[in-house]
């Protein structure tokens, strides 16, 4: 059996290793996530907003073309088309419920590319909360239209400045602020990272992914359960909630895509999997990328939305015990896959789903499988990337 | 008895714990500064092992230690400072940092060397006492190093019962809800908080750290503790290029405002 235990371990993975100062939150967030969420109005609130505000259920599509071309059945979840364009937007919605249920009056977050940093921002200004997003000062540089977005939304930007001034250092800092600010203050953590109860409260958030699935595979198929599931992995919020369902479905296989960057060995990689090893990141224990004196590394990316040092607890256990299988993918197979979807299917997506589709380039199938790709994000916040490599696409270059 | 249970029985008040980063403001300065502390006549030295996220700390030690990391700064080279300074010093060293590079090193292999080198005991602030109970207790036990754990304006006196109970070192009082080095002065709500944990009379010595930064800061901690903790301040003192000898006997010199004793 496949669940967290109440102390937030999956297996050897998870835990809550956070300083003292945190305690009192992190320990509130674990005696009363469940409680909450199971509560018939949270439910209610919870499943309206996603309705009426979110856009779902996300649409499970037959993707025809791409059937055809690798020879089998592929699904695409399709959760580029939430409001705010990603998965992230289930998981914001979820969290600013809760934080308002334990009277919380402001809200913090992270982010990297800016995605959960807008999810964030979107539903503080639908619940009319102030809203403070940590970034790296290079990321604020990279990604300067999703910072414009955010402040439009009316949340402040403030630039992480300390360490490598990206993505574990936006949330070093977002930490340090729940530290100082430890009564008035909810963290919405992005992905299925952190001290334990955040990796299980973010992958229940993203398990409507999963309970969707099941019964729209119902309805397509005949069956709730596809032979595999695929899903990209930095954190791996989209991953656990597209997993959520199956995890105790042996038969449903489980594929986990990391980015391997320039190439897994190349020394600018992200593919925590084959790189990484046991450690804590982020008040987790799991794997991560670090030197051996135990200094966290800087992982590379060509996506903003997958260079994380760390994986997720419950990622790093489906791994290690053998029940997820890992297949990491380059920057240049992500950016084929993305170019290869567009024209086949009419659908741009991200640059972290990407490495989804390219996986179908190197994994083993049979031809009556039904596969199902978590479509997590739509690919316009990367256009400027994708038209960057589009001539080299074009002239076979890539 | 360990050579910090000698200084509570010795020293019960008035005990100057400093904090400095290993391998900063250079990287051979350990010994350097560690022999300065004690010659100044601090009672107590922890010793940080720098690490790249340190989630507790403000700027100032998060830069000493990302300084540290750069002038190559290891655990296997601060063993060997360690070992040597050891040989020259009978001062209480004890070690703080954060979880990871310790589980790196072999969380064993780390607990054992320290003890082979003369580290008497650790503050992991990232360990919380659940998983020391369940993972770490018997080996550190084991080693014969102390613990010393840390509590918080928010911690539950249920809670502080536990982490006294469990504390063989001291209790490291968080003097208000904030990373290292965040404010100086101390407010009246900081006095109540000192009074509550001072009522509760805890088996454990006190330290108070946080914010404590100058002569005042030290002896207002000290009415209400065993003593108290200054890492930012010395840090800040060490960082401004003056030698590290003259830099460490003008700072504590500053905080102690009493004749240095003569042995």
């Amino acid at each position: 059996m496949i669940a967290v235990d109440e102390r937030g371990y999956y297996g050897e993975f998870g835990g809550a290793y956070i300083p003292e100062m945190l305690y009192p939150n992190i320990e509130e967030l674990r005696q009363r996530y469940l409680e909450i969420m199971q509560e018939e109005t949270f439910q209610k609130e919870f499943h309206r907003l996603l309705r009426d505000y979110v856009g779902r259920p996300s649409p499970l599509y037959l993707a025809e073309r791409l059937s055809e071309h690798y020879n089998t059945n592929i699904y695409l979840k399709r959760e580029d088309l939430n409001h705010t364009g990603a998965h992230k937007i289930n998981n914001t919605i979820g969290q600013i419920l809760l934080a308002k249920r334990l009277g919380k009056k402001r809200i913090i977050a992270e982010t990297g590319a800016g995605q959960h940093g807008v999810a964030t921002a979107t539903v503080c200004a639908l619940m009319g909360m102030p809203c403070v997003v940590y970034m790296g000062a290079v990321d604020i540089k990279r990604q300067a239209p999703n910072v414009s977005r955010m402040r439009m939304l009316g949340a402040e930007v403030r630039p992480a400045e300390s360490g490598s001034r990206t993505l574990k250092d936006a949330t070093n800092e977002a930490i340090r602020d729940w530290i100082n600010n430890p009564v008035d203050t909810h963290y919405i953590i992005g992905s299925a990272v952190g001290p334990h109860p955040y990796p299980d409260m973010v992958a229940r958030f993203q398990s409507v992914i999963s309970e969707e699935m099941q019964w729209q595979l119902e309805e397509h198929t005949g069956s709730a359960k596809p032979n595999a599931v695929i899903a990209c992995v930095g954190g791996g919020s989209n991953a656990a909630g597209a997993y959520f369902h199956y995890l105790n479905e042996p038969d449903v296989r489980l594929i986990a895509v990391e980015a391997a960057g320039k190439g897994v060995h190349s020394g600018e990689s992200a593919a925590t999997s084959i790189l990484g090893t046991k450690g804590i990141i982020h008040g987790s224990r799991t794997l991560l990328m670090q030197t051996k004196d135990g200094q966290i590394v800087e992982p590379y990316s060509l996506s903003a939305g997958l260079d994380y040092p760390g994986i997720g607890p419950m990622h790093a256990h489906l791994i290690a015990s053998g029940r997820a299988e890992a297949i990491s993918i380059t920057d240049e197979d992500a950016l084929k896959a993305a170019y290869f979807l567009s024209k086949k299917e009419g659908i741009i997506p991200a640059l972290e789903t990407s490495h989804a589709f390219a996986a179908l380039d190197v994994m083993e199938y049979n031809s009556s499988d039904v596969i199902v790709i978590c479509l997590s994000g739509r690919g316009d916040k990367d256009l400027e990337t994708f038209i960057n490599h589009f001539d080299d696409y074009q002239n076979g270059a890539l | 008895m360990s050579r910090l249970q000698q200084l509570f029985a010795r020293k019960p008040k008035d005990i100057l714990n400093v904090y400095f980063t290993a391998g900063y403001p250079a990287l051979h300065d350990t010994g350097k500064v560690i022999r300065a502390l004690d010659d100044a006549g601090v009672d107590l030295i922890e010793v940080g092992m720098p690490y790249s996220d340190p989630l507790a700390d403000g700027p100032t030690i998060q830069e000493s230690g990302q300084q540290a990391i750069q002038n190559g700064m290891t655990l296997p080279l601060l063993f060997e400072q360690i070992a040597e300074v050891r040989q020259h010093t009978d001062i209480p060293l004890v070690l703080m940092g954060y979880f990871n590079p310790v589980m790196q090193y072999g969380e064993q292999r780390f607990f054992d060397r320290c003890a082979e080198v003369g580290i008497d005991g650790l503050i992991l602030p990232d360990l919380p006492i659940y998983e020391y109970e369940n993972f770490y207790q018997e080996g550190i036990e084991k080693a014969g190093l102390d613990i010393s754990f840390l509590i918080t304006p928010q911690t539950s006196d249920e809670r502080i019962r536990q982490i006294d109970a469990l504390s063989t070192g001291f209790v490291y009082m968080v003097s208000n809800s904030a990373i290292t080095g965040a404010k100086s002065g101390i407010s009246e709500e900081q006095i109540a908080y000192f009074e509550r944990i001072r009522s509760m009379e805890l088996e454990s010595p006190r330290l108070i750290g946080f914010g404590i930064s100058s002569h005042e800061t030290f002896r207002t901690a000290c009415q209400y503790a065993n003593g108290a903790i200054i890492g930012s301040a010395y840090i800040r003192a060490l960082g401004k290029g003056q030698p590290v000898d003259e830099a460490t006997h003008q700072f504590v010199q500053q905080i102690l405002k009493t004749p240095i004793p003569q042995d």
